[in-house]
């Protein structure tokens, strides 16, 4: 029986574990959503205990309550309406005197605040103790020690919530950063006591490696070919089986259609058109995804991002943006759309647009299959040599981003370079459970979910064309006519044109209905092995260097739709319409470069 | 060595400075929540080979900061 709600607000830096506590007290029993009017994401969640029902808000991590970033916006309005009762400033211990300049400024404005002193043994660990007793007296309110990895210190920390809810709750007035940063020193100068000779040891070691003159560019592509080598190797099994599994299902529910009475051609447009497109979306896209996504969050869990932004950031300089534009192109590798969300981090307005616009011209997990594909069939037979390619495709995109940035900077992104602060978090022991669990849910699913909502209906379009007689063929066969001046053109032929016009709701189609276009056939067909496809291909006149323009469309071409529409919405038509014109640009472009070279060789 | 009046960008790795003034720039408040206060002792951690973006350690937490932005920050060399 619930008697009573408290709604609680989590406030804290970026890194200090705050949704690692909200995790561990919500479990599932919560929801990300968008701040109204903005796109922050605010996750809400319940955690009953007895009679009491606590709604805890994870609130965006920020280092003030002065708002210049949508995030701190958000945080401030949230702290100034009445949504929340009761605030909990959560402080690492590790670095308790900044942690502390927030936390003076919310207690300034909201006395009814209990301070979690967070990763309290880990502070112990490292030789940084934190006298709890003084700290409490200080600061006036009650501090409770938790370590959210183990889930200690999360039952005082309710009853606190408990009992300063009694408190009296007037408002008082905002302290000033710089005075808050003063007390935040003298409060840390009493309370804190530092035992180990350095307590920055194993950051001191990790950094010399990461950060280091020499060794840092080859420790990040280590990673980098690392990440890439598991999600294509590792998803490859798991791919194949989803994709056998569901084909089989596919033919239980034609058996099942046919049993009941319905027409064939209609069983075979909701079999092989709907079912079997949405079928093998899934199953070429799920595997590389939930690879991909929970080793990117590992590495952001133990604090190697950041650094990865540090390193970049003279060459991301050049382009006209800045170092975090490096996370949101790793994050497009896994899907362009995730890319566009995770922008977001950035700070400014200016180099934000430039990261979003940009994000298309990485290629994402769905692009990757077929580049593979080809460059196995027409270049390199052995794994390590396709490896090899797929780091220089890689490289590429790498360049063009930093090309289209610089010229974006120039033009239509004009203005200030902006001033920006990037933290170096301390590394931590990544809490793998966790982190796979929250990946998959937070991105994978997310990705997955709009993609078939984009995939079912495409397969319909994609039987009818396969499937209506137009002319000596079908509808197909006759938009693949005419498209075929455009697709010589660039140095391709119509059917590659068609076929990337019909996979703009998901680039992992875009081989298979080539591949149906030449072999005539009303279905998407499985045309399986390298060999295969490769006489297929060269039965259809292609060389190695229709090959090379084809893999470099698909490198520069309009971003899925998924990731057009998370454009959309969050910047508004025109920056949709003009991020999948820049890379489509760009894909022309250097076909009709390879071309001229083509006829010049 | 003594008490040198420098701005942050000029520290190199393992120096220490101590903060006397930030210019009013629109950053400054940033950085004063990040704890580049009057008074406050920072050491340089870490320069990128180029000299473009360095770390600093104040508040027992590591920043980065790109040269114009660290030039805003005026200090005092400290020495070891």
């Amino acid at each position: 029986m619930i008697e009573r709600e408290i709604r609680v607000g989590l406030v804290g830096n970026p890194n200090v574990g705050k949704s690692t506590l909200f995790n561990s007290l919500t479990g599932m029993r919560q929801h990300t959503g968008n701040w109204p009017g903005k796109t922050v994401a605010v996750a809400t969640g319940e955690h009953l205990r007895g009679d009491t029902k606590f709604v805890l808000t994870d609130l965006p991590g920020c280092y003030s309550l002065e708002p210049r970033s949508a995030e701190e916006e958000v945080t401030r309005d949230f702290i100034m309406s009445d949504e929340g009762e009761v605030f909990g400033a959560v402080l690492d211990s590790t670095i308790l005197e900044r942690s502390l300049i927030l936390a003076l400024q919310v207690i300034s404005l909201c006395p009814r605040t209990v301070v979690v002193l967070n990763l309290a043994d880990e502070g112990r660990r490292r030789g940084i103790a934190v006298d709890r007793d003084m700290l409490e007296d200080l600061l006036g309110v009650p501090v409770v020690c938790t370590s959210a990895r183990d889930g200690t210190g999360v039952e005082e920390f309710l009853s606190a919530i408990e009992s300063v809810r009694e408190r009296d709750g007037e408002r008082g007035t905002l302290m000033t950063p710089e005075a808050a940063a003063l007390r935040a020193r003298d409060i840390a100068g009493r309370c804190v006591t530092v035992t180990a000779r350095d307590p920055r040891r194993t950051e001191q070691i990790l950094d010399g490696i990461f950060l280091g003159k020499y060794t840092a560019l080859p420790v990040l592509l280590l990673f980098l070919c690392g990440i890439m080598w598991l999600t294509v190797t590792g998803a490859n099994y798991p791919s194949r089986v989803l994709e056998g599994v569901l084909t089989d299902l596919g033919e239980v529910l034609r058996g099942s259609l046919t049993s009941i009475g319905t027409p064939a051609s209609v069983a075979s447009c909701l079999v092989d058109g709907i079912y079997l497109v949405t079928a093998r979306v899934v199953s070429v896209m799920l595997p590389p995804m939930a690879v991909f996504f929970p080793l990117f969050t590992l590495l952001e869990d133990f604090g190697y991002l950041p650094r990865v932004a540090f390193i970049l950031d003279g060459a991301f300089r050049c382009g006209g943006g800045c170092g975090k534009q490096s996370l949101t192109m790793c994050m497009s590798l896994g899907c362009n759309a995730v890319g566009v969300t995770g922008c977001r981090i950035i700070d400014s307005p200016r180099e934000r647009r430039i990261a979003v616009l940009t994000s298309g011209l990485v290629p994402c997990n769905g692009k990757f299959p077929g580049i593979i594909c080809l460059i196995s069939v027409f270049f390199a037979g052995s794994a390590g040599a396709s490896a090899l390619c797929l780091g220089l495709v890689i490289l590429i995109s790498v360049g063009m981003t930093l090309a289209v940035s610089r010229l974006l900077s120039s033009t239509i992104c004009r203005g200030e370079r902006s001033a920006y602060s990037l933290e170096l978090p301390p590394y931590r022991i990544p809490r793998i459970g966790q982190v796979i669990v929250r990946s998959v849910l937070d991105r994978t699913l997310f990705v997955l979910g709009r993609a078939v909502s984009v995939a079912a209906p495409a397969g319909l379009v994609i039987w009818c064309l396969g499937n209506i007689p137009s002319g000596d063929g079908t509808l197909f066969s006759e938009m693949a006519r005419l498209l075929d001046p455009a697709g010589r053109f660039l140095g391709m032929d119509g059917v590659i044109l068609l076929a990337f016009l019909l996979g703009f709701p998901a680039n992992e189609i875009v081989l298979p209905l080539m591949l149906m276009g030449y072999t005539c056939a009303g279905v998407m067909g499985d045309v399986s092995g390298t060999a295969e496809m490769g006489a297929v291909l060269t039965a259809a006149g292609w060389s190695p260097m229709t090959a090379l323009s084809v893999i470099a469309f698909s490198l520069f071409h309009f971003p899925c739709s998924t990731t057009i529409l998370t454009v959309r919405r969050e910047w508004g038509l025109r920056n949709a319409l003009l991020a999948a014109l820049i890379p489509t640009l760009c894909g022309v472009a250097l076909c009709l470069v390879l071309k001229l070279v083509g006829t010049l060789i | 060595m003594e008490n040198k009046a420098v701005t942050l960008d000029r520290l190199l790795p393992g120096e220490d400075a101590v903060v006397t003034e930030l210019c009013p720039t629109s950053f400054a408040p940033r950085l004063a929540e990040l704890g580049f206060i009057e008074g406050a002792r920072v050491r340089c951690v870490h320069r990128s080979p180029g000299g473009g973006i360095s770390a600093y350690l104040v508040c027992g937490a590591t920043v980065a900061l790109r040269r114009e932005d660290a030039s805003s920050v005026k200090a005092l060399r400290w020495p070891k």
